[in-house]
């Protein structure tokens, strides 16, 4: 392999002189890098490629194997078993809610901070940007100082007969909190980036706001908000620290998918850890090729 | 008649806008009731709850043995990620937006799967990869080598988590940067590793600095991957998530929230300091 990049190199830096000897007036460019690049360059992109698969690719494929190692048929049997069923479903159902309610009231916060000059932007912003430098563990325990046995709010919620820690509102609460920063994070920007012309002009023809808004403006943000929804889906599906803390953890009413793998690994049910583990990652991936492919879009519409 | 009149005088276009202060206000509202309740609220509780007992509680908290070193571990380990990713983070920004390769669009996707791939399945791909019943792994093992349930676990999946962020942060200014000044210094006779030390670098240290910050706040809180790998061993291999987790557990409120506090104040200043950084870096370009 290295003999092939030492010829590689080799036939590439006697192409680079070739240009010269023909007294070209205007160098190429790769004339312009200096001698043996061509091998130094090689070297640094067999260092990073195999740095990533090392870190990411490796770890990868051995899950995989994992989760097949006593074959197909225990994957399959591990994967449609009540328990693990169970909890993806409650996963899917916490992660569309979190997803829903971050992405209504993410578009509010994003506006109220690009286009409202008001004094309480820059307590919003700051409080905008917590979730992500809370420990998910941290946030599940917030959720218990404010709703568990002795938490600020658990006379107000017991009145009202509602169970928020150690049940589905918790969980909810905490996917929510965990993924509240990327809509506003992804959407901001775009928003400040937008010609107000459009918005005006179909005020100044008699446009309401929420018009306005439905037909010009959140076509305009359209990219970046899917940008923004699909990370908020991909942290949500994937959250542990917060939810672990929070859930209780009863197999089949509170228990989220990666609960499920958490408790599997404790009861040494290994094919059943990895299987849910490789349906997750698959989903992520999932939600990854999307992303990448949304990312082209608003490069695309931003160089427009 | 009047169509003709409002386009000869249309209204000006700031009282269109300011037409609607009910909608204004109600979204401010909103916007203020959403992060006060999600976000504020939690806070306050958690420090309330942290020096409900006093100053001096409050660091008997947190200099516990146990909580000290498991503070120290999580430190530590964040001070390692954080140097290995600002040498290997810039170095793939630079190979991936300087150079082409087959199979550069594959390393690019690559690099966003700790973005997307949940952390504890990050914990349960590693111990399948190097847990001592795996071939890797009882091989390492034979060598003298424990990976996982021990720090080099730790810090393998805080490297995994951690990869994107320096990256991400280099790569846009490595694009915007000018690649004429690289040419020009190699015209001068400059070798690749100078220009790479005096041109290259002085422009996107900014840069690395801030996706190292980055790392640095994600390694202080994570808690999913390192749970899995760490073996959790109080004074050995407990991390400071992995502490306040076992002390929610055992019902000991109050040193729960006093290490919580530390870890915030210690990665909000970080998300503060990296934000500083970047409407700094915002100003000069406008």
């Amino acid at each position: 392999m290295s003999k092939a990049d030492v010829n590689g190199g080799r036939r590439r830096a006697t192409g680079d002189t070739a240009p010269e000897k023909r007294g070209d007036s205007r160098p190429s460019e790769r004339s312009l890098r200096p001698r043996g690049g061509k091998f130094f360059e090689w070297l640094l992109i067999a260092v990073v490629v195999l740095y990533a698969a090392g870190l990411l690719l490796a770890p990868l494929v051995a899950i995989v194997l994992g989760s097949l190692a006593e074959g197909i048929s225990a994957f399959v049997r591990e994967m449609i078993s009540v328990d693990a069923l169970s909890s993806l479903k409650l996963t899917l159902a916490m992660a569309v809610g979190a997803t829903v309610i971050n992405t209504v009231f993410g578009v509010c916060v994003a506006w109220v901070l690009v286009r409202d000059g008001f004094w309480g932007r820059r307590v919003l912003n700051g409080l905008v940007d917590m979730p992500f430098a809370v420990s998910p563990v941290i946030a599940g325990f917030m959720l218990i100082l404010l709703f568990g046995r002795t938490g600020w709010f658990t006379s107000v919620t017991d009145a009202l007969g509602i169970k928020v820690v150690f049940a589905l509102p918790g969980i909810l609460l905490a996917t929510v909190f965990i993924s509240l920063p990327f809509v506003v994070r992804e959407v901001a920007p775009v928003l400040a980036q937008l010609s107000r012309d459009q918005e005006d002009a179909a005020l100044t023809i008699g446009a309401s706001r929420m018009r306005t808004f439905w037909h010009v403006t959140l076509p305009a943000i359209r990219w970046g908000l899917l940008y923004g929804v699909s990370l908020t889906f991909a942290r949500a599906v994937g959250e542990i620290g917060a939810v672990l803390v929070v859930s209780g953890g009863v197999s089949r009413l509170t228990e989220t998918s990666t609960l499920y793998i958490f408790r599997s690994l404790d009861d040494r049910n290994y094919i059943g850890a990895n299987a849910m583990a490789v349906l997750l990652a698959a989903i992520s991936f999932l939600i990854l090729m999307v992303i990448e492919s949304l990312k082209k879009r608003t490069e695309q519409t931003q160089t427009q | 008649m009047s169509v003709q009149a409002s386009i000869d005088h249309p209204p000006p276009i700031t009282a269109v806008r300011a037409s609607m202060p009910w909608g204004r206000w109600g979204l401010r509202v909103t916007a203020f009731v959403y992060l006060g309740f999600m976000v504020a609220l939690p806070l306050a509780a958690i420090i309330q709850n942290g020096f409900a007992g006093g100053l001096a509680t409050f660091k008997d908290d947190v200099t516990a043995p146990i909580a000290l070193a498991a503070l120290k571990l999580t430190l530590s380990t964040a001070v390692i990620i954080t140097v290995v990713n600002a040498v290997m983070g810039t170095l793939t920004a630079y190979v991936l937006v300087r150079f082409r390769f087959p199979g550069k669009a594959v390393l690019n996707a690559t690099i966003d799967m700790p973005f997307a791939i949940p952390t504890l399945v990050t914990g349960v791909m590693l111990v399948a990869l190097y847990g001592p019943q795996r071939t890797l792994g009882a091989w390492l093992n034979s060598q003298g080598i424990q990976v996982i349930f021990a720090t080099p676990g730790i810090v393998l999946a805080l490297l995994v988590i951690t990869y994107p962020f320096v990256i991400r942060a280099v790569q846009p200014v490595l694009m915007e940067a000018e690649k004429g000044q690289e040419e020009a210094a190699y015209t001068l006779g400059a070798s690749k590793g100078t220009t790479f030390r005096r041109v290259v670098l002085p422009a996107i240290t900014p840069a690395i600095i801030t996706g190292s910050l980055l790392c640095f706040a994600r390694a202080l809180g994570e808690f999913g991957s390192v749970v899995v790998v760490a073996g959790n061993i109080p004074g050995v291999t407990l991390t400071a998530p992995v502490y306040v987790y076992g002390q929610i557990e055992s019902q000991n409120q109050r040193g729960a929230s006093a290490m919580s506090i530390l870890l915030l104040a210690l990665s909000f200043a970080l998300i503060v300091a990296v934000e500083w950084m970047q409407s700094r870096r915002g100003r000069r370009h406008v």
